[in-house]
């Protein structure tokens, strides 16, 4: 995902020179086309992401789109109150783009692991967008160059295979219906998760379960239709994310579905339910470890429909 | 230009006025920068009043939020907005908060209050300007406690490294922060050396002397090639004497004979 990332960006830069990048003395291999073809529209301020921030917002104040870059929790947790503060309260255009959602960086250790970035940036009145696939990326990256105001965008290390089965046109805040099905729903957000969920959709429908399956790339703000049409219309509703159950994609569901009084039949949210482990490993063998899988999605929809 | 020196005398009248009225803290630190935004507001910065929006303009960023009543006060009196609204300043549903706050009030670059937020931002509003090639600067006013928080350093690195040579950091050095002095909560000192360090060019001056600053901000940049960094030596509680060098005056809001002592050392009834 980060590769298409930094070719659209380098392929944005060169239809407008308000744009601006910033990394965080990261994008080894990934931004050096965009470093070195607009070198006035780039900035690597080192290992700074309080002072990545704030810079991004002074740039952004005279009329700039400025993306600021870095991996994991870096260029959100590390700096969310210049975040919160300087970027959101002075609505300010600035995108924050951080690498490696999830378990991406599954076997660098638990400080490269993004597992609440979701539900902390979703407080914020920010736009939060996590692709699932490389259509999405593409859709994505550039439908937030457009919109006005702060983003996050978080890009996966995997991307599911549905690039293919796009049929709708993309828009921030609405979701991507990806298979119809009237049995159950599976709703997921960004690249793992939807990896997973696409995976045990196929599955389900082996078994003859109808499945829907929505890529709910879009957190802040959420498709309240979407979610509505879920419980309505499927005996039941499965959120996934690759990250951790509190607060995040199945929390948003919850207290749509709930503050709504349209309550689905069923619900489940698949994502971290444990606290901090002392293992690491592949993005794959983590989202196993933690039940974050096909074989899980598959087992609770089956416990959900009984 | 305006007289600067009468403008500091207004702008200490109102801070006791707006404190008084609201009951609320930080007059001590308001009083400590009268004379550095005086004679910024007076007679420095490249501002209109009636188009304070315009992007040709010096920006000024006042880093540490809660002596914003001074701000707003050198705003009043130099045009911005009535000096009826400083008569708000901490009511209910006012746009004057006791840390500086942008939306609402006509003048006021960026809100701040958390500290270590505003020479970053400054930063980037200098680095864009450079880019645009605007020669406008870009002042920063920063208390001499906030200089413990670690984002400012990164800032100053960067500042340095990126030779910004029209940012313009001050440093408001009352020797006192919120609970004791400078030198024994965490000494700053070697100081000016740190920012020289750190590719900067320093200026030490008397923070009350309005013809020492004006001299000093007429000579911008220091050094081509380096931002500056004006270092200047003030008193906490400056012009009020029982509020001199007191932390207390962080804290207290002037009321009874405090009120009325305050106002009429400045000078008034």
């Amino acid at each position: 995902m980060k590769k298409l990332f930094a070719k659209l960006l380098t392929k944005a830069a060169s239809q407008n020179n308000r744009l601006f990048l910033i990394t965080g003395d990261l994008g080894f291999g990934v931004l050096m086309d965009y470093a070195e073809q607009y070198p006035d529209q780039f900035l690597n301020v080192g290992v700074a992401e309080q002072n990545m921030t704030g810079v991004a917002a002074g740039l952004a104040f005279d009329d700039r789109v400025v993306f600021t870059y870095s991996i994991a929790n870096f260029p959100t947790l590390r700096c969310l109150e210049q975040i919160r503060n300087d970027v959101c309260y002075h609505e300010l255009n600035v995108k924050i783009v951080a690498v490696g959602g999830g378990f991406s960086y599954g076997a660098a250790g638990l400080s490269h692991h993004a597992t609440e970035d979701l539900a902390i940036m979703r407080s914020l009145p920010i736009t939060v967008v996590a692709p699932g696939d490389l259509w999405e990326v593409e859709q994505a990256t550039q439908a937030i160059i457009n919109r006005p105001g702060p983003c996050y965008l978080r890009l996966d290390n995997t991307s599911a295979p549905t690039q293919d089965l796009s049929n709708s046109s993309f828009q921030i805040g609405k979701a991507r219906r990806i298979l119809e099905g009237r049995d159950i729903t599976l709703m997921a957000i960004g690249g793992g998760a939807l990896h997973v969920a696409y995976e045990a959709a196929q599955q389900l429908r082996e078994l003859q379960i109808d499945c829907r399956l929505v890529s709910m790339h879009t957190l802040n703000p959420l498709d309240k239709e979407e979610v509505l049409d879920a419980a309505r219309q499927t005996q039941g509703v499965i959120t996934v994310e690759e990250h951790t159950i509190k607060g995040g994609l199945g929390g948003a569901v919850a207290e749509i579905c709930l503050e709504s009084g349209v309550l689905p039949r069923a619900f489940y949210r698949i994502g971290l339910r444990r606290d901090y482990g002392c293992i690491i490993g592949s993005q794959a063998y983590l989202r196993d470890q933690y039940k974050i899988s096909a074989e899980e999605i598959v087992k609770q929809a089956k416990a959900l429909l009984t | 230009m305006i007289d600067t020196v009468s403008l500091a005398k207004k702008m200490r009248r109102h801070l006791v006025e707006m404190t008084h009225h609201a009951n609320s803290s930080h007059i001590g630190s308001g009083l400590s920068i009268t004379d550095l935004v005086a004679v910024l507001y007076g007679a420095v910065l490249q501002i209109d009043s009636k188009n304070p929006q315009k992007k040709e303009r010096d920006r000024f960023i006042l880093s540490k939020g809660h002596a914003g009543a001074a701000v707003y006060a050198a705003l009043a009196e130099t045009g911005f907005f009535d000096s009826s609204l400083l008569q708000t300043y901490c009511d209910n549903g006012s746009c004057l908060s006791g840390h500086v706050f942008h939306k609402g009030v006509p003048g006021i670059e960026f809100s701040t209050g958390s500290l270590g937020h505003g020479l970053p931002v400054g930063a980037g509003i200098a680095y864009g300007l450079r880019l645009d090639h605007l020669s406008n600067r870009v002042f920063v006013l920063l208390s001499d406690g906030e200089c413990d928080e670690g984002s400012n350093w990164e800032a100053i690195l960067f500042s340095g490294h990126h030779q910004l040579d029209h940012l313009v950091a001050i440093v408001d050095y009352n020797k006192l922060q919120s609970l004791a002095a400078v030198s024994e909560t965490l000494g700053l000192e070697p100081f000016a050396e740190k920012w020289r360090a750190f590719g900067w060019a320093v200026v030490e001056v008397d923070g009350h002397d309005h013809s020492e600053l004006l001299k000093t901000f007429q000579a911008l940049p220091v050094q081509q090639g380096k931002p500056t960094c004006v270092i200047a030596h003030t008193t906490k509680g400056k012009g009020i004497s029982f509020m001199e060098h007191k932390v207390l005056w962080h804290y207290r809001a002037p009321q009874g004979d405090n009120y009325v002592q305050a106002l009429k050392e400045l000078g008034g009834e």
